[in-house]
């Protein structure tokens, strides 16, 4: 695979007089407590990943846990007190302030929590605002921000001011103009947290249908667990500043990696999160006639599998027999292995 | 003992008070100490101790320092003024081309900034005046006497007043509707029926060109202030300051450094604009939500178009609700000027108040306080009005409103052309009615003055002399009557049991600049006119804002009312009171009651309100009956606001009993007053004018930090 289009090794964000000198005397091995002690406060601690090209990573945590702070580390809002980050490549911290507003005019977008919109313009004005600040002619500035507007299906709202906007538009006209200037990179900082859940709902589906389109490299923030297993390729849950797990949704319901994590995954419905391919055995002995794809999320077959009383046969896309799933497999799956609170 | 321990606080109050009356009667008043009437340096008295410091000899009658403080600050206006005159006359000379006789001549620079800067003031002011009322000056500047003798027809004809009356109604209409519109309309056509349309468009010139200027100096300082923390650390107590300090204090200095006139006028008038520009500058800018900040890094701004392009249009309210302020302070400027020359309505009431024309008085301050509400409620309803879409209008649409006064204008030169064959004889109506040549009813009023004071001369007369005998005169004599040190320590034991060790040298400090000061006894006499205007004040408006807040209706028409009249400049109440009092104590503090009431009425009924209706709901369901709710919910809750209130009207009330010098008191603002006619007199207005402004911050200090403490303690914002 190709050289990762966001990278980062042992990136700190400590905040505090003088968080620098302690973070270099403390040699990474960072304490939020002594920290804390000292007048500081651990933002992001030691956080190393890699995303790459057209990969969504969904950053998960409760508040407080530096989530947000990390990705103000990598969309440099905020200077990280440590490590490196790469984009495409391009060390981000060594940047000047001119290449850094080159980076954001042509390769970032951003979308906020509170949509952030401007007050005094309208939607079209909104979403051309990235491209005038760039310095593109105000009029093919608009033709793009209308082109923008059926994108997200604002259209014949497109003089309205965002005061008479709903919510959900409001976050549409911040997604649109996150991409006005087609970037490469995406970041949503909770993106649909401030909507109401049905609207939610609404909005995630149509942010996957955009994101198929698009295939944008994305880091998406959440602190909405369910949010995370909806959308991500891989997600990384973080607690206090550290990335407890970063894995794929499969894995991290199925192979918790701490105490932590755990207590998110216990009350996940599992047949609603897990692919067939993840529960399957790879052996290919005593088939039944039923096969179904690797790739069928095991609520929507599982009926299906559980009324067999042979084991079932799992193909792939081409329906060769790559393994195959016993019933009893599927009923282990969504009852047991869950931790008794009583 | 169980008591003590239950309330440690009561105890401590209880023994500061004690200290502070034991010190009282401890210390005798001395049997030489008389109160001083004359400025003491200049007259040689043989009982007068002296001092030199930086070469200025100080006298003073020396008293024991537990009685009265040395004037150890008496220096201070003497070196402030010799300082100015050296800064003027010797500092640094230039040499300067002179037009008139041809050759260099050395002048100093400090002169020559003034004097240019003066004359760039003074012909902004001419071009607005001009365009406004016609006039020759702006082209003679720009050709010669010659020119304009041989070419007549180039003299500015101003505007006839129907044009600007017309055009002040659409504009109103465009803010805010039909019936700000009605009201600029009938605004404009009294002022030009009764014969006030010369001075009004004088005034309204300087205020054109104030606060303009003041509005561009504030955003850009406010500017600075947001971006660097230095810049706003400094700028932080010149505006705390200017803030808190008498108007009227500020003239002074601008005497001596610009002279007499507009231009000085305009000058000092944007000083004490800005300030409060700055602040509302920075508040907006502060409020501004950070994630809309960050979207527009994001959108890849640099730091140019990230201030003017996402900033400022997003605290544009704020910012224009400064411009509201400016306007204002401007206004009030405008009229209080006329003590050092500036021409306009201020003028006018200012000779009228000193004829003791009242009905004159009444005309003109009516006119100022009808200006001074349609120059508020026009730039709030700027301030409020949003934006709005202009992208798909056709080209009318879009300009209808410069088209339609393009219509006016022709409309109006017709019709006072018209006015030149209509009214041949005698002057041109429909062009400009000349002062004095309206309508007045000044007789009508001045003949009511004179019925009232016949009618109820007694009852006021009985009045009068009780306020005076029984009331006013026992309670300045207790106030001089206090040692200094005990008034000190008073003030100082209350800053540290309220506010803490800091709260304490803060005022500590203030307290003894006033102190050492060679004006403390007149302190006193504005502490103790202060002290009695803000006690009644307070009195009627916790009362009226109690009563008012029971009924939504009579709470937003008594806050409207508030708002009106907060609007007028201060001078404007000292017309009714002389009308009905006459020139004593009296008055001033009934000018001063009426003044600082406004505030204290406001802040009740705000106060009452912000209570949330949580709270309400829950009183209301543990079934307390309404005078209950009052005193166990709305009250306790209330306070910490009510309090600012009262900050408020203190320095309302300072202010009123400065200006209230003009009629004739005994305390710092008669020095303020002497000081504008005095040619020495810059730095004794200046220190006088810190001292009321420490006065004013004294309380700010301690009323401040209570309302922190006792906010935090109820969990409010």
């Amino acid at each position: 695979m190709s050289e990762p289009v966001i990278k980062c090794e042992n990136v700190y964000k400590i905040f505090g007089a003088n968080a620098q000198k302690m973070l270099q005397d403390s040699n990474g091995n960072v304490d939020a407590k002594t920290f804390q002690e000292n007048g500081c406060i651990v933002g992001v601690n030691n956080a190393s990943f890699e995303v790459s090209k057209g990969e969504m990573l969904v950053v998960m945590g409760l508040s407080g846990s530096g989530k947000s702070t990390l990705l103000r580390c990598i969309s440099r809002l905020t200077d990280a007190t440590g490590g490196k980050i790469f984009i495409e490549g391009q060390d981000l911290l060594q940047l000047n302030n001119k290449d850094l507003i080159d980076l954001r005019r042509n390769k970032m977008g951003m979308v906020f929590q509170s949509f952030a919109l401007l007050p005094h313009k309208t939607v079209v004005e909104n979403i051309a605002f990235p491209l005038q600040i760039k310095g593109v002619k105000t009029e093919d500035s608009i033709n793009k921000a209308m082109d923008m507007v059926k994108l997200v299906g604002l259209e014949g709202r497109e003089n309205y001011f965002p005061r008479e906007l709903s919510g959900g538009q409001q976050q549409r006209v911040g997604i649109a103009r996150s991409l006005a200037v087609e970037p490469d990179i995406w970041f949503l900082d909770e993106p649909f947290s401030a909507l109401d859940p049905l609207i939610r709902k609404e909005m995630q589906d149509e942010f996957l249908r955009l994101q198929d389109k698009l295939q944008k490299t994305i880091m998406f923030i959440t602190h909405d667990f369910d949010e995370a297993l909806k959308l991500a390729d891989r997600i990384a849950i973080m607690k206090d500043g550290i990335i407890e797990q970063l894995d794929t949704p499969a894995n991290i319901v199925l192979n918790p990696a701490t105490e932590y994590v755990r207590k998110f995954t216990e009350e996940v419905p599992r047949e609603k999160v897990l692919l067939i391919k993840d529960v399957m055995d790879t052996s290919k002995d005593n088939l039944g006639d039923l096969k179904v794809s690797k790739n069928e999320i095991i609520e929507n077959v599982a009926e299906k599998i559980l009324t067999q009383e042979k084991i079932v046969a799992v193909v792939d896309n081409n329906n060769e027999i790559i393994g195959s799933i016993n019933p009893t497999k599927i009923i282990n799956t969504v009852f047991g292995g869950r931790k008794n609170n009583n | 003992m169980e008591f003590l321990k239950k309330y440690p606080k009561t105890f401590q109050w209880l023994f500061l008070l004690i200290v502070f009356f034991a010190l009282c009667f401890a210390i005798d008043v001395p049997e030489t100490y008389k109160f001083i009437r004359g400025q003491a340096e200049f007259v040689k008295d043989p009982n007068q101790s002296s001092y030199v410091f930086l070469g200025k000899e100080v006298r003073y009658y020396a008293f024991d320092v537990f009685w009265r403080l040395p004037p150890l600050l008496g220096w201070l206006p003497i070196w402030i003024n010799d300082s100015l005159f050296f800064l003027m006359n010797e500092w640094m000379p230039i040499e300067v081309w002179n037009e008139d006789t041809q050759e260099f001549k050395s002048r100093p620079i400090v002169l020559q900034i003034s004097r240019n800067l003066t004359a760039f003031m003074t012909f902004l002011i001419e071009l607005i005046r001009e365009i406004l009322l016609g006039g020759l000056e702006t082209i003679v500047a720009f050709t010669s006497w010659d020119w304009i003798d041989k070419n007549p027809w180039a003299e500015l004809p101003g505007l006839p007043w129907t044009i600007v009356a017309a055009g002040a109604a659409l504009l109103s209409y465009k803010l805010s509707g039909k019936g700000l519109a009605l009201f600029a309309g009938l605004t404009m056509v009294y002022i030009s029926v009764f014969g006030q349309w010369k001075p009004s468009m004088q005034t309204l010139s300087f205020i054109l060109v104030a606060a303009p200027l003041s509005f561009i100096f504030g955003l850009g300082l406010g500017i600075a202030a947001f971006k660097s923390k230095r810049v706003e650390k400094a700028l932080y107590p010149i505006l705390l300051v200017m803030q808190t300090m008498p108007q009227y204090a500020v003239l002074v200095p601008a005497l001596v450094l610009f002279g007499v006139g507009d231009h000085a006028a305009v000058i000092i008038t944007m000083v004490v604009a800005i300030p409060p520009m700055i602040l509302l500058t920075l508040l907006g800018l502060r409020a501004v939500p950070p994630e809309v900040i960050e979207a527009g890094r994001m959108s890849g701004c640099n730091n140019f178009q990230l201030m003017f392009k996402v900033l400022i249009p997003t605290a544009r309210r704020d910012i224009l609700i400064g411009v509201n302020q400016v306007i204002m302070v401007c206004f009030s400027m405008a009229v209080i000027s006329a003590f050092i020359g500036a021409k306009g309505l201020g003028f006018n009431l200012l000779l009228a108040l000193n004829q003791l024309n009242i009905g004159l008085a009444l005309e003109a301050g009516l006119c100022i306080s009808l200006i001074a509400i349609l120059l508020d409620k026009m730039s709030l309803a700027w301030a409020n009005k949003q934006t709005d879409y202009f992208g798909n209008l056709t080209f009318y649409q879009r300009n209808k409103n410069l088209l339609f006064f393009g219509v006016i204008f022709v409309v109006g030169i017709i019709l006072a052309y018209i006015g030149t064959f209509l009214f041949k004889d005698t002057f041109n109506y429909l062009f400009e009615i000349p002062h004095n040549k309206g309508i007045s009813t000044a007789d009508f009023w001045n003949k009511g003055v004179d019925w009232i004071f016949e009618t109820f001369f007694v009852y006021i007369k009985a009045f009068n002399t009780w306020l005076i005998q029984d009331v006013l005169q026992p309670m300045r004599a207790l106030y001089l009557r206090m040692p200094a040190i005990a008034t000190i320590v008073l003030v100082v034991g209350a800053g540290y049991l309220i506010g803490g060790l800091r709260s304490a040298l803060v005022v500590c400090a203030l307290t003894l600049f006033i102190a050492f000061s060679p004006w403390w006894d007149r302190a006193l006499v504005t502490a103790y006119m202060a002290t009695f205007g803000v006690i009644v004040s307070c009195i009627i408006g916790f009362t009226v804002g109690t009563l008012c807040f029971q009924n939504k209706h009579s709470a937003n028409f008594m806050l409207g009312v508030c708002d009106i009249f907060q609007t007028f400049p201060s001078f404007v109440y000292l017309i009714p009171v002389m009308m009905l009092f006459g020139i004593t104590d009296t008055s001033v503090l009934i000018a001063v009651i009426v003044y600082a009431t406004i505030p204290a009425t406001r802040y009740t009924i705000e106060g009452l309100r912000s209570v949330p209706a949580g709270l309400h709901d829950a009183a209301t369901m543990s079934g307390v009956n309404k005078f209950q709710r009052l005193t166990k919910i709305e009250f306790p809750l209330a306070f910490p606001h009510m309090m600012l209130g009262i900050n408020q009207t203190i320095v309302f009330a300072l202010f009123m009993v400065i200006i209230g010098a003009f009629i004739g008191t005994e305390d710092l603002g008669q020095y303020i007053l002497k000081a504008l006619s005095d040619k020495k007199g810059a730095g004794i207005g200046l220190t006088l004018g810190i001292c009321v402004a420490f006065i004013a911050l004294i309380f700010d200090n301690l009323i401040r930090a209570y309302v922190q403490k006792r906010k935090k303690h109820l969990g409010i914002d």
